[in-house]
């Protein structure tokens, strides 16, 4: 890692100090409540000891279990120093809400809506949040509920008749 | 077949309509290529010089749907792209033939999940299954060579409707993705 850890831990220090650590084979993780993260993202972006330019991706997990179910993560690249860095968020509730960083990355825009459709969290501040892959009035056709495909309590095959399927030609239906 | 012999000899020869035709439309099969997936790149090796599909008669891959008498399913094809293949088929004027080509096409394969149409059999009508993920330019061969006997023997061309009957799309009721 080009950039050393003592730098990054400064940085957001001087936002918000307790923030907790994650580390896995030297990659580096950072854990922040989400009514902290715009300010921390924000920094790490801004201040030229970091520069974390570049949002690569965001993602969700879904521990099913547990205080905080849902856990946002954010993949950030500096292209100044060349270092990688990971932000998570925990979130409680079955329907959770995040604070947007669509002001910071434009990139986060779709990478927002994509963990929307999939897991159901809701981004305050995002400009259009849509669904993005599943149909826009996707939900269980008995409940009326959405459904969030990628939620450990969705089920493999997905809910019957939820999509629908082109009806099979009239000509050939008696074959 | 010694064809251009008996032509020298005899200066004629006699059939019926019928089978000239079928003769005709079994030498003729032209595929619409559907590469929706990695089964792409085998048809097209099917299509080109090593394989040479032009020995069956079917080397003209037609871009369009409304000059193809061959649906080639190359791929996996999900809930939203199910409607995009029937509509492509239904743009395709009778007599028309379909190839499922590897396995996702023909059961979902390895896709087993709530996006993927777990076989295309369950909206369109298969004439020819391809096992294999993805299946080698060989079994596409013998997919078509299965199509044409199925010509020979089980079609029957109607002379007077030729491109005539093309169905509609039915109507997207549910979902609006175009």
């Amino acid at each position: 890692m080009a950039l050393p850890k003592e730098k990054i831990f400064e940085v957001v220090g001087s936002v918000y100090e307790n923030f907790g650590i994650y580390e896995h084979r030297n990659q580096l993780s950072i854990i922040i409540p989400p009514d902290r993260l715009q300010e921390v993202c924000l920094t790490l972006k801004d201040n030229p000891e970091t520069s974390f330019d570049m949002l690569i991706d965001i993602t969700a997990i879904d521990w099913l279990k547990g205080e905080n179910r849902f856990e946002t993560v954010y993949f950030l690249y500096s292209n100044k120093y060349k270092s990688r860095l990971r932000i998570k968020v925990p979130l409680s509730g079955d329907y959770p809400t995040c604070p947007s960083v669509t002001n910071i990355w434009e990139s986060a825009n779709w990478y927002e809506r994509e963990t929307y459709d999939m897991y159901g969290i809701k981004f305050e501040g995002h400009p259009n949040l849509r669904r993005f892959y599943m149909p826009e009035d996707y939900a269980d056709p008995e409940t009326g509920e959405p459904i969030y495909p990628l939620r450990k309590d969705f089920p493999l095959m997905g809910i019957p008749d939820s999509l629908p399927l082109p009806p099979y030609p009239e000509k050939y239906s008696e074959n | 077949m010694g064809l251009d012999k008996v032509i020298e000899k005899q200066g004629f020869i006699t059939t019926s309509i019928e089978a000239i035709l079928k003769w005709a439309q079994k030498n003729s099969v032209w595929p619409m290529p559907l590469g929706i997936s990695c089964c792409g790149i085998e048809m097209m090796a099917f299509a080109s010089s090593r394989f040479d599909v032009a020995r069956f008669g079917s080397e003209v891959f037609r871009m369009t749907p409304r000059q193809s008498d061959l649906l080639l399913v190359a791929g996996t094809v999900t809930y939203k792209m199910a409607w995009v293949v029937r509509k492509i088929y239904d743009q395709m004027p009778d007599p028309k033939w379909v190839v499922s080509m590897g396995v996702c096409a023909s059961t979902g394969g390895m896709f087993r999940s709530y996006s993927v149409v777990q076989g295309i059999d369950k909206f369109l009508p298969v004439d020819a299954y391809i096992s294999g993920c993805p299946p080698r330019p060989e079994a596409v061969i013998k997919a078509l060579m299965t199509i044409q006997e199925k010509i020979k023997k089980q079609h029957k061309p109607d002379i007077f409707n030729f491109g005539k009957d093309i169905s509609k799309t039915p109507k997207q009721e549910n979902i609006d993705i175009f």
